[in-house]
């Protein structure tokens, strides 16, 4: 199989429009004929769906949560970027576009973000129709603020609580939808895999995770808006349900994975405080707008702090080192996750690491506070702070914040044309689920964007072209490949129920994690990415053998939901392995040690790596086969990223 | 430290249930509360014994997919938090904690500590909600809201629906979640068109789920996560009789 990303011809920023008018329409009699299946309803699942149901297509959707508005976009906290210029600091969506292919470390199709860029400035419009509070200036109009890898303020916010309410909005059209009887919403639901006829997507299997009913549901096509997968390394910044079985299975059945090593840990969370941690919380990007991060010059100092025989606000400015500003003076706090974090690592391994576990650095605030008072400061990140105080017991307002990066988001995901068509016709992917717009890191306040670009401009318009091109013709659910399916499923659910060994799955996923953290996390090596790789495949058989599953298929069953899970991220664990081996060199959030600058940033092979990484799925055990699409670069020009 | 728990076991909103005593042990004070239930959890499913279920998702306090009514409080005896951000260190050494699912008619038990609070959606479905389609609305900037209003709308909006407020009322009324969505909606120019339709088909979808009258007594605002107001309730109520007196025509020709 040849990938083809379906790219529309024409100037950058004529594609969209002239696609758009290219694409073949369904006939507004026709749309009621048409069943279209969404699963997840987070940002990307909830915007789409409650378009489509407007446009008068038939809708199931589905989530595991006992509601759509506790999908994982509700912990989004700082923002969401759009190209208006309201603050007529030269933003453009040119350049929108230029910092979302620079900060992606350009390894991202230029086409699909330019097109991001352009619809960003509707999202906007979209929101605030819905009555989403944005946070205003006095004069009434919208505020804005800058978040990293940016030196423009295009970032929309409500608080610190943006992508609640963001969701919040796309959930109440799609309650209206659901009141109109346009979509039918099907919560507790969990969707295990995705049936194929003729290598088309005609329907899903799930299991009703009250009743423990697995049932097939049929479609004209299905839409993935599953999210992203962080949590294979266990501790992430991620919501604990967060998971990548629905993407994993639909890979299984031909879906293409795009680029699985690309993640992105973000420089400031809370660290860890011990192995009872279930999941590490984020302190908003937004932060380093206003709070310096710096950590002891001297290991001297740094060990004192450790053992708490001095405190943070007694080292005297002269022993501090803010080391982003120090080493970017151009965007100073404000440099990109990637840069962010690994210079945070780097200093904990010079041994100037704080706080009691030697894991932190410093975010603090008593500079913002003394400039700007500290009641605007709590004004503009209240939560962020009261957040810390329940974590940590500690003060920010006169303690500087401890900070740590962790696992935030994946880059990667499935690979999806410029239609966000999967590999299996009929079967898309939308939101943190697909590969797409942000190449090897993605830039704050971007992901909300993306989610509801797919979900409320671009999915309406592409779905439509293939079901004026398939017809309305009711799916045959009698063909075999339903029953087939459904089988698959229930075997699997009754060898996971089988299990009855003496760990559990609890103790498989975090040790899948200390694998991946380890060797397939901030910093990757040949060598130590070839021993994980024999790591995750022993931990694999073990699962197998030795997990405890407790409880039966007929119920609420935690254990069983929670096994299917860790199953389906131990094997994504293993193609992330081989992804990171096979890419050589370092690009964004991936830093290969082997591939760096003499200055410690990643160097980019333009000449062999210029591609998407698009994996294809062999069988059981069987090594997958790489397909590449190339990259190329008309409107940008490649060269290393330098935020100095 | 060392604890114990006594928590409520229910196989199924059929079944009737029983209150099961647990030992918490070598529990850290950092740990928040959901983290020492997973600890239990653990050893429960060593033993080959059915772990405790529970909802959870975020586990930062925004999705309101956690609950448990923890001695005596809905999210436990800190004020303006969830139980997911509710951390050991608030115990001492040795107590005896009591577990219990919301306990409201309208929020069914799913399974031992977890309840079924779709009421909340169909509530929000009824009319939670500004009717315009995607695309062809006027620009963000079109319309200049008052920064203290827009501020107002979003103190409302806040509300992470998680049913505290109904389990804490005595008569497990609803007021304080739907009022905050109608309140965020009637604030906002955008909601104005609807204003009046809104409040009464949100109030009769919530009359039509058994939730209980309000009694003003205050008890929701006190263990809401999320610090939702009273003066939400004001605001309703007004928006509610008014429309009851003046407006309710609109209703009927428009509902569906
Ligand atoms: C703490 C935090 C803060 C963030 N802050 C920002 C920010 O400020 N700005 C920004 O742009 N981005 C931010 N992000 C990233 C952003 O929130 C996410 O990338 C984005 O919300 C993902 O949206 P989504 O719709 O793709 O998926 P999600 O919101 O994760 O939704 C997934 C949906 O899929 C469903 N689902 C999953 N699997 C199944 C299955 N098998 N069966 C049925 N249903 C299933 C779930 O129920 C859910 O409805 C943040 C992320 C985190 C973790
Ligand atoms: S009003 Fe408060 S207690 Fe009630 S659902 Fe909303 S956040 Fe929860
Ligand atoms: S788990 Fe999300 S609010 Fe508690």
């Amino acid at each position: 199989m040849t990938l083809d990303a379906k790219i529309p011809q024409g100037p950058l920023a004529e594609k969209w429009s002239k696609h758009k008018f290219d694409l073949k329409l369904v006939n507004p009699a026709n749309k009621r004929k048409y069943d279209i299946i969404i699963v997840g309803t987070g940002l990307a699942g909830a915007s789409a769906a409650a378009t489509l149901g407007e446009l008068g297509y038939n809708v199931k959707a589905f989530c595991f949560q006992d509601s759509p508005r506790r999908a994982h976009s509700i912990a989004a906290q700082g923002g969401i970027n759009a190209a208006k210029n309201y603050q007529n600091d030269g933003d453009s969506v040119f350049r929108l576009f230029y910092d979302t292919i620079k900060g992606g470390d350009y390894r991202a199709r230029e086409s699909n973000v330019h097109r991001l860029a352009e619809v960003s400035v509707n999202i906007i419009d979209q929101c605030v129709a819905q009555g989403v509070p944005f946070a205003r200036e006095y004069g009434g109009l919208l505020d804005n603020r800058s978040f990293g890898g940016s030196q423009v303020s295009r970032t929309f916010y409500a608080r610190g609580q943006t992508g609640q309410q963001l969701l919040l909005g796309a959930y109440s059209a799609l309650n209206r939808q659901i009141h109109a009887g346009k979509v039918k919403m099907y919560t507790r639901h969990e969707m295990l895999d995705v049936v194929t006829i003729d290598g088309h997507a005609k329907g899903i299997v799930t299991r009703n995770m009250l009743t423990g009913a697995i049932d097939t549901h049929d479609g004209h096509a299905v839409l993935l808006c599953t999210g992203g997968y962080s949590n294979v390394f266990y501790l992430s910044t991620n919501a604990i349900g967060s998971n990548v079985t629905a993407a994993w299975r639909a890979h299984k059945r031909g879906a293409f994975f795009g680029n699985p090593c690309y993640t992105q840990i973000h420089p400031t969370c809370i660290p860890v405080t011990g192995d009872h941690q279930s999941k590490l919380t984020l302190m908003s990007e937004s932060l380093r707008n206003d709070g310096r991060v710096w950590a002891p010059k001297t290991v001297e100092i740094a060990e004192q702090l450790r053992k708490g025989t001095l405190k943070a606000d007694q080292v005297k400015e002269d022993d501090r080192d803010y080391f982003l500003e120090r080493k970017y003076p151009a965007f100073g706090n404000l440099v990109p996750r990637d840069v962010a974090s690994r210079n945070a690592k780097e200093m904990v391994e010079e041994g100037k690491g704080v706080g009691g576990s030697g894991f932190a650095v410093f975010l603090d605030f008593a500079d913002a506070i003394k400039r700007l008072g500290e009641e605007t400061v709590k004004a503009k990140y209240g939560n962020l702070f009261d957040m810390y105080i329940q974590i940590t017991d500690e003060n920010p307002y006169k303690q500087p914040m401890r900070i740590y990066p962790a696992v935030h988001y994946t880059m990667g995901g499935l690979w999806v044309d410029y239609n966000l068509s999967t590999t299996i016709p009929g079967l898309y992917a939308l939101g943190e689920c697909n590969f797409s717009d942000h190449g090897a890191n993605r830039l704050g306040a971007s992901a909300l964007m993306q989610g509801l670009s797919d979900g409320y401009f671009v999915i309406p318009y592409t779905l439509g072209d293939y079901l004026a091109k398939i017809g309305p013709k009711k799916v045959d659910t009698n063909h075999p490949a339903f029953a087939a399916t459904k089988k698959d499923v229930v075997d699997h659910v009754n060898k996971l129920l089988a299990l009855k060994g003496t760990k559990t799955t609890n103790e498989y996923h975090r040790e899948l994690g200390h694998i991946m953290w380890e060797y397939c996390g901030m910093a990757r090596t040949d060598e130590g990415l070839r021993k994980a790789k024999g790591l995750i495949q022993a931990l694999k058989a073990d699962f197998w053998k030795n997990a405890i599953v407790t409880g039966e298929n007929e119920e609420v069953n935690a254990s069983l939901e929670r096994a299917g899970r860790v199953a389906d991220f131990i094997e994504l664990g293993e193609l992330m392995i081989d992804d990171a081996l096979m890419r050589k060199e370092s690009c964004g959030g991936h830093f290969r040690v082997e591939s760096q600058t003499a200055d410690g940033e990643a160097l980019r092979d333009d000449e062999n790596f210029a591609f998407v990484a698009a994996w294809e799925f062999k069988g059981e055990n069987q090594p997958e086969e790489l397909h590449k699409e190339q990259l190329t670069f008309e409107a940008v020009h490649l060269s290393q990223r330098n935020y100095a | 430290m060392n604890l114990t728990l006594k928590v409520w076991r229910q196989k199924n909103a059929q079944t009737s249930g029983k209150f099961v005593s647990y030992k918490a042990e070598n529990i850290s004070p950092d740990m928040s509360f959901l983290e020492m239930l997973d600890v239990v959890n653990e050893s429960l499913t060593h033993k080959g014994d059915e772990p405790i279920n529970f909802d959870h998702d975020c586990r930062e306090g925004i999705c309101g997919m956690c609950s448990l009514y923890i001695n005596g409080h809905p999210h436990g005896p800190k004020r303006g938090i969830t139980t997911c951000q509710l951390h050991m260190r608030t115990f001492h050494d040795g107590e005896t904690i009591t577990i219990e699912p919301w306990r409201a008619e309208a929020f069914p038990i799913v399974k031992d500590l977890a309840v079924d609070r779709s009421a909340f959606d169909r509530i929000q479905q009824a009319g939670g909600y500004v009717s315009v389609n995607t695309g062809g609305v006027p620009d963000g900037n079109a319309i200049p809201i008052p920064k203290v209003i827009a501020d107002e709308a979003f103190n409302s909006a806040t509300c992470i629906g998680c049913g505290a407020c109904v389990a804490a009322c005595k008569n497990a009324s609803a007021m304080l979640f739907v009022s905050a969505k109608i309140t965020q909606l009637g604030l906002l120019p955008q909601g104005q068109p609807e204003r009046y339709r809104r409040v009464q088909s949100m109030v009769a979808q919530m009359d039509e789920e058994g939730f209980g009258s309000c009694t003003n007594t205050g008890a929701c605002e006190a263990e809401c996560p999320k610090e939702i107001k009273l003066t939400n309730i004001a605001r309703m109520n007004n928006d509610y009789f008014s429309a009851k007196l003046f407006r309710e025509d609109e209703v009927h020709e428009q509902g569906h």
